[in-house]
């Protein structure tokens, strides 16, 4: 489970945040959407910790991360799996190393339990015979399959995904964001995906938060959502000619 | 790191060493002064200078740009966000083995440019006949002073140290794309070349006095 409590997050005089609580429980894929510059990518990092906030706490199960010290803050970021909207894989690595580094910082496993490992995570992920490729050599679904192979390779209990479909084609999209969902219920991991695919919240949307302007405007989950009598979240969810249409064929208030 | 510039020294250092000989050998075509001063004069500004300041310029437009671009894409493409999520110490990781590399490095460099750029000279000073090989070789023994390798290597690790920190801190807090990357690189040659270039006349003032 992560909860935020009260977060407020200020880059100069322009407050990004204002006052977030929200709670998301462990075993569901929690999706936060909004508009571009609403505040979603600054809150994901917030709650990762590669932002300080500036009031608030963000609790990780029986730890209040951001008032961790280093040495512990550092122990629960082992914890953590990320998946980032270009995948950041390591340039100058091959898939095997990319996926192979964090158990060779981390763990004391031999070469060989290590190479079991990243094979079991890559078949996992529906990757084989890709281990000497540089990431360079793959397509974008298969960089962002690599990249979850190496968020999983330490069993994370917490998996972030930042726009993970963006720049997919929808069929890989589906793809990655059902592999997301499937990877939450095996690992039982508490997820987070930051994203403004109205498919991802149809298909994953355990439960759904919406962001506006910094503030949380509303959360629920993928059946609420389309029934919402939220004014900003319903143009925001509606604002696609094809959206629209499913609104009308399916008469949605 | 400093492999790959082993290449673009020598090359500097041949020629270098080739055109100080000849210089030396036309300015100073006067019977009252030894031919072999000719040789001792490539030697001391290869040893003074050349091999240490010009080969730091040179390293910090080869390697600076590389280091900053590098580390820069790395910000921009969230890799280093990547790294410290996985509570790893990115500065650490990725900086301290290229200033370890570079400081350990680059006084190899600067030895082989000393050799190549002497035997430089002597090619081109044989070859063209304006000083034979004895004086040449006299030249470049005569009032030897080993101080001056002491010194030049001191100062290609400091160099070293400043066109690696200098880079890596431009590489490291790059905001927004590729074009800033690139802006990054430039800014980071430029300023690890001033900073020689003062440190160079510090470095002198001290250890030369």
């Amino acid at each position: 489970m992560i909860e935020v409590k009260n977060i407020n997050k200020t880059f100069g005089d322009k407050q990004v945040l204002h006052d977030i609580n929200v709670r998301f429980e462990k075993g569901q894929t929690n999706l936060v959407i909004g508009q571009s510059g609403s505040g979603k990518t600054v809150l994901l990092k917030s709650i990762v910790g590669l932002l300080d906030v500036d009031e608030g706490d963000i609790i990780y199960d029986d730890f209040i991360f951001n008032r961790l010290p280093f040495k512990e803050k550092k122990k629960l970021r082992q914890d953590i799996g990320m998946l980032f909207q270009g995948s950041a894989l390591f340039d100058s690595s091959t898939v095997e190393q990319n996926v192979m580094f964090p158990l060779d910082m981390f763990t004391s496993m031999s070469y060989e339990e290590k190479l079991d490992r990243v094979n079991e995570c890559l078949k996992r992920v529906d990757i084989e015979n890709a281990n000497h490729k540089l990431p360079a050599e793959l397509s974008g679904g298969m960089q962002k399959r690599v990249a979850i192979a190496r968020a999983i390779s330490l069993n994370p209990k917490y998996l972030f995904c930042d726009e993970p479909n963006s720049g997919l084609d929808p069929k890989t999209a589906i793809m990655i964001d059902n592999l997301i969902k499937d990877i939450t219920e095996e690992y039982n991991t508490t997820t987070i995906i930051n994203t403004h695919d109205m498919n991802s919240v149809v298909e994953i949307g355990d439960k759904v938060v919406f962001i506006y302007k910094g503030h949380k405007w509303w959360e629920g989950d993928n059946e609420e959502i389309f029934h919402t009598d939220n004014k900003e979240l319903e143009e925001f969810i509606f604002a696609t000619n094809l959206t629209r249409e499913f609104k009308r064929l399916h008469n949605l208030t | 790191m400093g492999i790959n510039s082993m290449g673009i020294v020598a090359l500097t250092s041949i020629f270098i060493g080739a055109v100080i000989t000849l210089q030396t050998a036309y300015n100073t075509e006067n019977p009252l002064y030894p031919a072999y001063l000719i040789g001792l004069t490539a030697r001391d500004t290869l040893l003074l200078e050349f091999s240490s300041t010009m080969v730091a310029l040179i390293l910090a437009g080869k390697i600076g740009s590389n280091i900053a671009s590098e580390i820069g894409t790395m910000r921009v493409t969230e890799q280093i966000d990547a790294l410290e999520i996985m509570g790893i110490n990115s500065a650490s990781y990725l900086i301290f083995p290229k200033i370890a590399a570079a400081v350990i490095f680059a006084p190899f460099l600067t030895i082989m440019s000393m050799f190549i750029g002497l035997l430089g000279g002597w090619m081109a000073g044989t070859a063209t006949g304006v000083i034979s090989s004895d004086q040449y070789i006299y030249g470049i023994q005569y009032a030897f002073v080993p101080y001056y390798v002491t010194y030049a290597l001191l100062k290609i690790a400091i160099f070293a140290f400043l066109i690696t920190t200098i880079s890596s801190y431009h590489g490291y807090h790059v905001k927004g794309g590729s074009l800033e990357v690139g802006k990054s690189s430039t800014r980071a040659v430029v300023h690890s070349s001033v900073f020689i270039l003062i440190f160079n006349f510090v470095l002198t003032q001290l250890m030369l006095s």
